[in-house]
C-alpha cells in the first residue's frame, strides 16, 4: 500500500476531526456531566455525592409538571401561529418574489441583527398599558380601561410567536423555491384547479420544509425562557424559568439537571414521534438543508 | 462547578442587566447631579434567608485572628469587588470614583475597583469552588448581603476575621442598625456597606388613597396592579409581616399562614408579576399602581422624574444590609481593613451616601450632607437639602422601630421554607 493512499483514505476522518472534538467536548461531556448531576443529591455548600436518586426525576415531575405541559402548551400555539403566519409568507416571496427575493428575504432577517432580549424588551414597552398601542384604543373606547396584555398568556405566546418566525419561513421558503413552476403549467394542463395544484402538488413539496420549520420553532420555544421572563406575569411561568431559577438562584444543579433531561427527552420523544406520524422518510434531511 | 453546561440562550445576569433601566438611572445621574445605582443591587434579597452566626466561637476566632494580622504588611494595592453602581461616580468619568481618589492620596494604597457582582447567588456560585479549594478568588473586599449566602461565607471559614483594633471610626461612627447586627455578632467578618428597607413603592396618583399596610395590597380596586418580588428572601419575610408575626420569631405554622395569605392575593387576581427586580418601570409607567419596592430604587425613580412613594408599612418591613467582608487567602488584606474603616469617616459616608441613596451606616453623615447642601446653590442645592433629609436614606426613629431582619434558616428549614414558598411566584 502506498502512502498517498492512506493519506487519502485518512483525509475525511481528519477533515471531520475538528467537528467531533468539538461536540465531544462541547455536547457529549456536558451531557454525561448533566446526566451524572441529575441523580446526585446534597447542596452547593458541602457539594454533591452521586447517589444514584433516580427518585429526582419523579419530584422533578411532581413538582413541575404544569410547567412542563404549559410550556409545550405555548410552544404548540405558538408553532402553529408561526406556520399559519409564514407559510404565506414564504410562498408569496418564492413564487411572486422575482428579483426582490433577496431582499425580502433580507428585510426577514433584520430584527435578527438586533439582540432577542432588547426585541422583546421592547414589546414590553409597546405593549404597556398606557403604551403606545392601548392607550389610543382605550381612549378611543375600543378596549376597556382594564384591558391589558402584558403579563398575559397572550403576551407570552405572542413573544415566542414574534422572536421565532423567521426559523419557520426560511425553511419553507427554501423547500417552495425548489418547486419547479413547470409542474404548475402541467397541472393546469392536466385541468387542474389552481387550489388542487396547490393542495396536491404545492404543498406535498413543501412538506420537508414545514417539517423542519416546525422542528426549529417548536423546540427552541418550548424551552425558552427569555419572554415568560419578560412578557410573562403570575401563571405564565414556563419549564424554561424554573430551570434557569434552580441553576443560577437556589444553585440546586442536581433539580436543575434532572429538569433539563426530562425536557429533553419529553421534546426527542415528541418530534420522533411526529416524524413517524409525518412518514416522510427524508425528514431529516430537510432539516440539514438537503 | 463552573464547567457545568449552561443553557446557551443568554447568560442570567447578562438579561438581568438589560432588564434593568440603567439607562434612566444614568439620566438621574445627569439630570441631578448625584450618582445612582443599579437595580441590580437590590438583587440583593433574591435567595434564601438568615443571617446566623459564625460556627466559632468568638474567642477562638480572635485569638487566631490577632496572630494572623500581626504577620501582615501594607501592600499599597486593594482589589474591591461591588455590585454595579454601588459607590460614588464623578460627573464627567464614571469610572472615575472620588472616594477611592481620595483614600490613594491618603493612603497610598491604590484600589481596583470591579462591579463583579449581580445576584448574591450566582457570585457564590462563582467564588465558591475556588474558596473551597483554598485559592484567592482575586479580591481583598467582597459585599454580599445578610442572608443565606453570607451565612454560609461565616459557616465555611471562608472569610477573614476582622482586626477590631483597626476598626476605630467604624465604633466611633456606625450607626446602631449595622453595629453588632443579629447576623454577624461582634462584626466578627462584616462591615455594613450600605443597606435598604423592602416596603411598599406606589404611585399616589394611580392608587388614588394613601397606602400604610401591607393589607392595601389585597385591596380588590388594584386587582392586577400590584407587584410582587419572586423570591425566598423579600416575599416571604414581608408576608410574615403582613400577617402580623416577627419573621425572626416565625415558625412553620406561620409560614403557612403567610404562603396562605400570598396565595389569596395571588388567587384574587391582585398580582400582576412577580419581579425580579425590573419593577421599578413598570411601576412608574402604570402597568403596575403598587408594589413591593427597595427603599433606593423608589428615590432614585424620582430623582429622574417619576412620583412615587415609599411606606414602610404599619406592619413593619424588613431591612437588608450589604456587607463588605475579606475572603479567606485575600492577598492584601491589611489594605483592605484599612479601607473599610476610612468609609466610616462621616465626611465619606457622606459622599457615598449622596450618590447611592440607601441607608448609609453612618448617622453622622446627615450633618455632612446638611452643610453640603447649605453650600451648594441651584438644582444641586435642591437636590442635596432632599438627601440631607430623606427618610430613605435616613431612616426616622418611628420606621427604623418597625424593621426586622430576615428569618435565620437551618439548611433543613431551608428546604422545608422554599417548598412552601416557591410555588407561589414559581406559578
Amino acid at each position: 500500500m502506498s502512502r498517498p493512499r492512506v493519506a487519502a483514505r485518512l483525509a475525511p476522518y481528519l477533515l471531520a476531526l475538528p467537528a467531533w472534538l468539538w461536540l465531544v467536548i462541547f455536547f457529549v461531556v456536558p451531557t454525561f456531566v448533566m446526566l451524572s448531576m441529575s441523580t446526585q443529591t446534597g447542596d452547593i455548600v458541602s457539594g454533591f455525592q452521586q447517589t444514584f436518586r433516580w427518585r429526582n426525576y419523579v419530584d422533578g415531575w411532581d413538582r413541575y409538571h404544569v410547567q412542563f405541559i404549559r410550556s409545550a402548551l405555548y410552544g404548540l400555539i405558538a408553532t402553529t401561529a408561526c406556520l399559519l403566519i409564514a407559510y404565506p409568507v414564504a410562498y408569496w416571496i418564492a413564487f411572486r418574489g422575482g428579483r426582490h427575493k433577496a431582499s425580502l428575504l433580507f428585510l426577514l432577517l433584520l430584527p435578527f441583527f438586533v439582540s432577542f432580549v432588547i426585541r422583546t424588551q421592547s414589546w414590553n414597552f409597546m405593549l404597556a398599558d398606557n403604551g403606545i398601542i392601548l392607550s389610543p384604543l382605550k381612549h378611543w373606547g375600543i378596549v376597556g380601561e382594564s384591558f391589558e396584555i402584558l403579563a398575559t398568556p397572550a403576551a407570552v405566546i405572542g413573544g415566542l410567536t414574534y422572536n421565532f418566525l423567521p426559523f419557520m419561513v426560511l425553511p419553507i421558503y427554501v423547500a417552495l423555491e425548489r418547486v419547479d413552476p413547470a409542474l404548475l403549467d402541467a397541472s393546469a394542463d392536466l385541468y387542474a384547479t389552481k387550489r388542487a395544484a396547490f393542495m396536491r402538488v404545492v404543498f406535498p413539496l413543501s412538506l420537508p420544509g414545514v417539517f423542519a420549520g416546525v422542528l426549529l420553532t417548536f423546540v427552541p420555544a418550548t424551552a425558552d425562557y427569555v419572554n415568560a421572563a419578560i412578557l410573562g406575569g403570575t401563571n405564565t411561568t414556563m419549564i424554561g424559568n424554573i430551570i434557569q431559577t434552580e441553576f443560577f438562584t437556589n444553585l440546586n444543579y442536581p433539580m436543575a439537571s434532572t429538569l433539563s433531561f426530562i425536557l429533553m427527552a419529553g421534546l426527542l420523544i415528541g418530534v420522533f414521534a411526529y416524524a413517524r406520524a409525518l412518514g416522510t422518510e427524508d425528514v431529516f434531511g430537510a432539516v440539514a438543508g438537503r | 462547578m463552573s464547567d457545568l453546561p449552561k443553557r446557551d440562550d443568554l447568560p442570567a445576569d447578562f438579561l438581568r442587566g438589560l432588564m434593568s433601566p440603567r439607562i434612566s438611572r444614568r439620566r438621574a445621574l445627569q439630570l441631578g447631579g448625584l450618582s445612582a445605582l443599579s437595580m441590580t443591587l437590590a438583587a440583593c434579597g433574591v435567595k434564601g434567608s438568615g443571617g446566623g452566626g459564625a460556627a466559632q466561637p468568638s474567642s477562638a476566632v480572635q485569638s487566631s485572628a490577632q496572630s494572623f494580622w500581626e504577620s501582615q504588611k501594607k501592600t499599597g494595592n486593594l482589589d474591591f469587588a461591588n455590585w454595579p453602581l454601588y459607590i460614588d461616580a464623578s460627573d464627567t468619568n464614571k469610572n472615575d470614583h472620588p472616594s477611592i481618589d481620595t483614600f490613594t492620596q491618603q493612603t497610598g494604597i491604590k484600589v481596583k475597583y470591579s462591579e463583579v457582582i449581580q445576584e448574591n447567588a450566582s457570585f457564590f456560585g462563582k467564588i465558591q469552588p475556588q474558596l473551597a479549594a483554598g485559592q484567592s478568588i482575586g479580591y481583598d473586599i467582597i459585599v454580599i448581603t445578610n442572608g443565606i449566602y453570607l451565612d454560609k461565607l461565616m459557616e465555611l471559614g471562608y472569610l477573614t476575621p476582622l482586626d477590631q483594633a483597626m476598626m476605630k471610626n467604624f465604633y466611633a461612627n456606625a450607626g446602631s442598625v449595622v453595629k453588632n447586627p443579629s447576623y454577624d455578632k461582634g462584626n466578627q467578618f462584616t462591615m455594613a456597606w450600605q443597606s435598604g428597607i423592602t416596603g411598599i413603592g406606589y404611585d399616589p396618583k394611580r392608587v388614588g388613597k394613601e397606602i400604610t399596610s401591607w393589607q392595601d395590597l389585597q385591596d380588590p380596586e388594584l386587582k392586577g396592579k400590584v407587584g410582587m418580588f419572586g423570591d425566598t428572601q423579600d416575599l416571604p419575610n414581608s408576608a410574615l409581616l403582613a400577617v402580623g408575626v416577627k419573621p425572626e420569631e416565625s415558625t412553620e405554622a406561620d409560614w403557612q399562614k403567610a404562603a396562605d395569605w400570598l396565595k389569596k392575593q395571588r388567587n384574587a387576581g391582585l398580582v400582576r408579576k412577580y419581579y425580579e427586580q425590573d419593577y421599578i418601570t413598570p411601576l412608574s409607567k402604570g402597568d403596575i399602581w403598587a408594589s413591593m419596592a427597595w427603599s433606593g430604587d423608589i428615590y432614585q425613580a424620582n430623582a429622574s422624574g417619576a412620583s412615587l412613594k415609599f411606606v414602610v408599612p404599619d406592619e413593619g418591613a424588613v431591612i437588608f444590609t450589604d456587607n463588605m467582608c475579606i475572603p479567606k487567602k485575600s492577598a492584601h488584606p491589611l489594605d483592605a481593613m484599612t479601607y473599610m474603616d476610612f468609609v466610616y469617616q462621616p465626611k465619606i459616608a457622606a459622599v457615598l451616601a449622596e450618590s447611592i441613596q440607601y441607608i448609609t451606616p453612618v448617622p453622622g453623615a446627615q450633618a455632612v450632607m446638611k452643610q453640603d447642601a447649605a453650600a451648594a446653590t441651584g438644582e444641586d442645592k435642591a437636590a442635596l437639602e432632599d438627601l440631607a433629609t430623606s427618610p430613605l436614606i435616613f431612616p426616622t426613629a418611628q420606621d427604623a422601630a418597625r424593621l426586622h431582619r430576615y428569618r435565620v434558616l437551618t439548611p433543613t428549614e431551608e428546604t422545608k421554607w422554599n417548598s412552601i414558598f416557591e410555588p407561589i411566584y414559581q406559578s
